[in-house]
């Protein structure tokens, strides 16, 4: 048998690849690297996938929000404050009408519906009927119920009326005090746009219950709306169909309506009139645009969309800096530290156990109290996140570092002349990749949680007029809400979604980068 | 285990120090006025002297800690209690602050254990499922929201509970009377539902995990049934970590939470704060400081002593 083989003679043997060149087969797919194998691992996780895109959508949101209005991002208006949703085109079909439900005693409905009645009455006739005023598009009440009766607290028994009123027509008419070349322009505009700005002005008489208040146009007794017959007597105002209201308005000796009155004072250029204007066209007279707000106004009056989007970006720039900077530094510091070891590693060591034992919210009060007159507020809210923020990602480093460096690898490119740098980052960092970027993920939405709580508590102090914070709108809607609960409902929806978004595409990039640990929290 | 516990109290009172002193330096740099008042004048410009408010600021913090170790005076209140000791200031705060704490706490530690042990036996059916979907979605939403939520439903809505915490006036003097307890109810609620989804994701992850370990391969081996396993090892077990988180919570308490105090206006340390930032109160101010990051320091040591002492493997802290 052995001899056999032996004794092969030289001739049977044959080259198998005598004109071809052996090299290896080219790959037909890419290489699948780290971050793709984690790419692909994530993918899989639906909720995590969803979570990313709410995050883009939110963050898309927050940069285009100004793209939708044509309000001005500074622009406020303070007679439209704490409105609720208002676009003019969805108006017809019942939503974003700016309505809210309240229930009204009669003389409150009565009044509500004159706003409407005496829009329509530009003239001062005081020929408007019920029907008329109810279609106009000025009219605040837009559903009104059958009437029930409830005792009261003085034991009496009273008819109210549910109903849905439109808090922006609410406003109704105000009283101004114009300059003379004002008035001319505001005369030429009425011409030339067709909408109707000046109304005619109220006698100040005792059938007026308050003189300051533009909306009392008709005849009342202490708010009680009265007709009163040719014998000079008055009778009560009943709310029903065809209902008439007896106007007050200030007329000439010919019996027209007077819409403005000299308040005296000054030369001609300089002297001021009285006038009496609807708002909401003195609104569109003022700005060049109609009042549309998507998601209504907040407490002070600025359009609400635009200062969620402002606060939205605030947070996200704040977060993603500060776990950007917090991983720079925690990779550095834990890298050197688990690096070097030794005396190096213990010194850092307790620099960081005295840092860390500084709690966070002192940290930021102090900064903001000495430096936030200097620097502004949001840098140092920075700063107080960067202060002790790394020492976690340092931490993580510092194991990895401990865990890789003694390995083989690393002992071979030392002996084929590698320098300290480049086995820190291109030999042992790598392979503490997935874990920081896991905890760096997990930073964002603590520290968007904590950005709202401090400018809630007013710690931080973010509101201007550029720029609002979601904590800061929430602190003004703390009081009120109850009555303007979109104030509170909107920002406090956002800030939510932001915060399970982000900490489901935490966990499914840990899942990602560290399979082992999946379905494990710490 | 003596040696490590003074060793790890030693770091604990020297990191202590270097935070306050750093804190009393900032605190001290910033303008401070004698409050006026005409028929005091000479009290107060006694008392500030004796505090040394006019001298240079490490003279000033040599006096500070020569008042706390001498006579427990950590210095006066100008504004929000005119002219009382800070200490009993920061005092008056325990009581609410604790109590609302630890009803919460009373609340959310069996209701979350017990959650996170039925997710983690029934792991991967539907009801685990759901369960970790909703605790997903209590531990992200801010507390603050709950506070709101809760307001709005059992206050506005149904109109079980007031608003907000009556005073000790209103109601009969104690914090103890149950018209106290039923107006601390929404404040707890609002602080329990994420302690309790905290406690539950903990307590599943750490259960699922021993649940698959060899000594329950053994333990059902030798003849245990599935429930008498997991009652007498894998629980035990799981517990290990817990606990210690527990007990670290429960010192952790006495810091309370700032944001709800503030919504349901708790008279505790976390109101006090911001009160005495916003008046510029530094004495209480510091005060505050100063037992904040105590409770911080402290809180951390007892989550890493008690993993020693419930499972004495483990030294935390120590390499």
């Amino acid at each position: 048998m052995a001899n056999d083989i032996k004794t092969i003679s030289p001739e049977k043997f044959e080259f198998v690849n005598m004109n071809t060149r052996l090299t290896d087969v080219k790959f037909d797919d890419k290489p699948i690297g780290y971050f793709k194998d984690a790419w692909i691992r994530f993918r899989k996780s639906k909720a995590a996938v969803v979570a990313m895109i709410i995050i883009i959508l939110i963050f898309l949101f927050s940069v285009t929000a100004p793209l939708f209005t044509k309000n001005p991002s500074t622009f406020m208006d303070t007679y439209y404050a704490k409105k609720g949703p208002y676009i003019k085109s969805l108006r017809s079909i019942g939503i974003a009408n700016g309505g809210v439900k309240r229930d009204f005693s009669e003389i409150g409905l009565i009044s509500k519906i004159a706003i409407g009645m005496g829009a329509e009455d530009w003239e001062g006739t005081g020929k408007v009927t019920l029907e008329d005023g109810m279609a106009s598009e000025f009219q605040p009440i837009l559903e009104v119920s059958d009437p029930y009766i409830q005792i009261d607290s003085s034991k009496k028994e009273k008819t109210y009326y549910h109903g849905v009123i439109d808090a922006y027509n609410e406003v109704g008419f105000l009283f101004l005090s114009v300059e003379q070349e004002e008035l001319k322009k505001m005369i030429a505009w009425e011409e030339e746009s067709g909408l109707h700005l000046l109304y005619p002005l109220i006698e100040d008489n005792n059938f007026t219950p308050d003189p300051q208040d533009a909306n009392f146009w008709f005849k009342c007794k202490k708010y009680q709306p009265i007709t009163i017959n040719e014998k000079g007597k008055a009778k009560n105002v009943e709310y029903a169909p065809g209902m008439v209201l007896e106007d007050n308005y200030k007329r000439d000796e010919e019996g027209n309506a007077i819409k403005w009155e000299y308040t005296g004072g000054g030369s001609f250029e300089t002297a001021h009139m009285k006038v009496r204007v609807l708002y909401k066209n003195y609104y569109i007279y003022k700005n060049g645009f109609e009042p549309q707000y998507l998601f209504g106004t907040d407490s002070q009056g600025y359009d609400l969309m635009l200062r969620l989007a402002g606060g939205l970006r605030l947070s996200l720039l704040l977060a993603i800096s500060v776990s950007v900077i917090n991983f720079c530094i925690g990779a550095l510091y834990g890298s050197t530290e688990g690096f070097y070891g030794g005396a190096v590693d213990l010194l850092m060591e307790r620099f960081s156990d005295i840092l860390s034992g500084v709690p966070f919210i002192i940290v930021a009060t102090l900064f903001q109290i000495h430096l936030a007159t200097k620097l502004g507020a949001v840098p140092c809210l920075l700063f107080a996140y960067i202060l002790n923020g790394w020492i976690n990602i340092a931490y993580r480093v510092r194991t990895q570092f401990y865990r890789f460096k003694k390995q083989e690898f690393v002992l071979a490119a030392k002996t084929l002349g590698a320098r300290d740098m480049r086995l820190i980052w291109k030999h042992i960092f790598p392979n503490s990749l997935g874990t920081i970027v896991t905890s760096t993920a997990l930073i964002i939405p603590g520290v968007i949680f904590s950005e709202s709580m401090l400018s809630y508590l007013g710690i931080v102090k973010l509101g201007s007029s550029r720029t609002t914070s979601l904590g800061t709108l929430l602190s003004d809607a703390s009081a009120i809400w109850m009555n303007y609960p979109h104030l509170m409902i909107l920002p406090a929806l956002f800030i939510s979604l932001l915060m399970i978004s982000f900490n489901l595409f935490g966990n499914g990039l840990r899942d990602a980068f560290n399979p082992s640990l999946r379905n494990v929290e710490d | 285990m003596l040696k490590y516990v003074v060793k790890r109290l030693i770091l604990m009172l020297f990191t202590l120090f270097i935070i306050v002193m750093i804190t009393f330096i900032l605190v001290h740099m910033l303008p401070r006025e004698m409050p006026v008042e005409k028929n005091l004048q000479a009290v107060i410009a006694q008392r500030w002297e004796a505090l040394g408010y006019n001298k240079p600021i490490m003279t000033q913090f040599g006096i500070y800690l020569k008042n706390i170790f001498t006579k427990w005076d950590f210095g006066t209140s100008w504004y929000i209690a005119p002219r009382k000791g800070a200490w009993e200031v920061l005092e008056s705060g325990f009581l609410p602050t604790l109590l609302v704490n630890l009803y919460s706490m009373i609340l959310a530690v069996p209701v979350g254990i017990a959650l996170g042990v039925y997710a983690a036996i029934r792991k991967n059916k539907w009801d685990d499922s759901f369960i970790s979907t909703i605790v997903m979605v209590f531990i992200s939403v801010p507390s603050y929201v709950y506070a709101f939520l809760v307001q709005y439903t059992l206050y506005f809505k149904l109109g079980w509970l007031p608003l907000t915490m009556y005073s000790l006036a209103d109601a009969g003097g104690s914090y103890f009377t149950w018209k106290m307890f039923v107006s601390m109810i929404p404040a707890i609620l609002a602080l329990s539902f994420g302690s309790i989804a905290g406690y539950t994701r903990f307590v599943r992850a750490e259960l699922t995990e021993s649940l698959t370990s060899e000594y329950m391969l053994l333990a059902r081996t030798k003849g245990l049934t599935r429930a008498e396993a997991t009652a007498r090892h894998a629980l035990k077990n799981a517990m290990v970590p817990v606990l210690p988180n527990i007990l670290s919570e429960f010192v952790g308490l006495l810091s309370g939470s700032l944001i709800i105090e503030q919504i349901f206006s708790i008279p505790g340390v976390g109101q006090l704060y911001i009160k005495s930032l916003n008046l510029f109160d530094y004495d209480v101010f510091m005060i505050d400081c100063v037992f904040y990051t105590f409770v911080y320091l402290l809180a951390g040591i007892v989550l890493d002593l008690s993993y020693g002492f419930i499972d004495p493997r483990i030294r935390m802290g120590e390499r």
